[in-house]
């Protein structure tokens, strides 16, 4: 493997936010979730009032922080675009969809490679739907699939996520009274607000200058043989293995992990839907946070997707238990896939008529 | 032959150049306007044996690979 300079700070961006989740999660964070996109938008939504489950509300400053970090990272060295118009209707509902399968599986790819890495074997499962999810979205991609194109927007409507985060993160130290919070649950396992929110920033800021993107990595693999891009996802893997092994939280299993289930099939079928709709989405959880924060509105109603997915998913019983996956979420991961695989195949079909 | 990836995010536009070089042309002008594709742009020419070459236009880059 060539060592480039993107290489190395890729290898950098993971190995720091390895050691981010790691020190989170030490700190209070719920087990193996020092990050988790998916599950921290959820909280956020509950924080909101969005839904009603009382165990997983809060303002999670890491996401906060993501995207910050991202927006000011990309301010200072002039990476900041201002960009809209890439069907954004269609960006929303693939980003609920992605929200619904990653709270099937119970974590979005970045927690996905945290809980293999301390050892939890139901996210293999999940590895194996990912990578799977992938190569779907990778097949629709060489078929012609595409979102469009964005047009260059005013600085107001790029930073408008920017502004949004900043007033959350008001909220939470200011009017507090306004928010709703866990008292019980994973939504109650929380950081220190200054450390959440110091490790969102830096994380934010350096998956934003190395473009770290867990979909994308096996996505280059598959695409273009290209082995740059997974090198991020191997090192928040390793440098989190390291982390775990030497502080002796690694233990391989199936039972008793934590916020994880034993439902395989769903495991799996949740974390398809993840790879599948992040491909066509352009990038995982992740770097929607580091896109909107870097100007793309795009990428900024994709979170909101996001949210308000995290948010049905939770008032439709959409989202699994440690008890395994509900009716509810078993129907939605196969209307999902449906739906995914419709919104592919009436685009490619739309193109080509155009075409001719 | 050019080809305009304004407005495309990635991979779009390294996909868009991996079809206009599959005839295996002696050159092709790629435009580009976000930084992250000028990079994947560049390095998936590398690594199918083209050399680039850039200028900035504005906010965009017109990236020039030959063989």
């Amino acid at each position: 493997m060539k060592i480039t300079g993107t290489r190395s700070v890729l290898a950098a961006a993971g190995i720091v936010t390895g050691f981010a989740a790691f020190i989170l999660a030490l700190a209070g964070n719920p087990g193996n979730m020092g990050f988790c996109i998916a599950c921290f938008l959820r909280d956020i939504a509950g924080s909101l009032s969005l839904h009603g489950s009382e165990t997983v509300q809060y303002m999670r400053p890491e996401i906060i922080g993501i995207i910050l970090g991202s927006f000011v990272i990309s301010l200072l060295t002039g990476e900041f675009s201002p960009r809209s118009g890439s069907s954004p209707l269609l960006r929303f509902l693939i980003g609920m969809c992605v929200s619904i399968g990653a709270l099937v599986f119970l974590g979005c790819p970045l927690r996905m490679v945290l809980r293999l890495s301390a050892g939890d074997a139901n996210a293999i499962a999940g590895l194996a739907g990912f990578i799977l999810g992938i190569a779907a979205g990778c097949f629709v991609l060489n078929q012609g699939f595409s979102l469009g194109p964005a047009r260059e927007t005013n600085r107001l409507e790029g930073s408008g996520i920017s502004f949004v985060a900043v007033l959350f993160l008001l909220l939470l130290v200011l009017a507090p009274s306004l928010l709703k919070f866990s008292t019980s649950g994973p939504g109650s396992m929380r950081a220190p607000v200054i450390l959440s929110l110091a490790m969102g920033l830096v994380v934010g800021a350096f998956a934003q200058r190395s473009r770290l993107c867990f979909a994308g990595g096996v996505r280059d693999l598959f695409l273009l043989r290209d082995s740059t891009l997974i090198t991020g996802f191997i090192a928040v893997f390793v440098s989190s293995l390291v982390f775990n092994i030497a502080s002796g939280s690694f233990h391989f299993g199936f039972e008793n992990q934590p916020i994880a289930h034993t439902d395989q099939l769903f495991n799996l079928l949740g974390m398809f839907i993840v790879g599948f709709g992040s491909v066509l989405l352009g990038g995982c959880p992740l770097r929607q946070l580091v896109l909107a924060g870097q100007g793309s509105s795009d990428s900024a109603v994709t979170v909101l997707g996001l949210i308000i997915g995290g948010a049905v998913a939770h008032n439709f019983n959409l989202a699994s238990s440690t008890a395994g996956a509900t009716a509810g979420g078993k129907a939605a991961s196969v209307i999902i896939i449906v739906f995914l695989a419709f919104i592919s195949f009436t685009v490619i079909a739309a193109k080509r008529r155009n075409e001719k | 032959m050019t080809i305009d990836t304004s407005g495309y995010s990635c991979p779009e536009p390294v996909i868009m150049t991996k079809k206009a070089l599959r005839d295996k042309p002696d050159s092709l002008s790629v435009i580009v306007d976000n930084v992250a594709s000028r990079e994947n742009v560049t390095r998936f020419a590398r690594a199918t044996g083209y050399s680039v070459s850039e200028t900035k236009d504005g906010g965009k880059w017109i990236l020039l690979l030959t063989r």
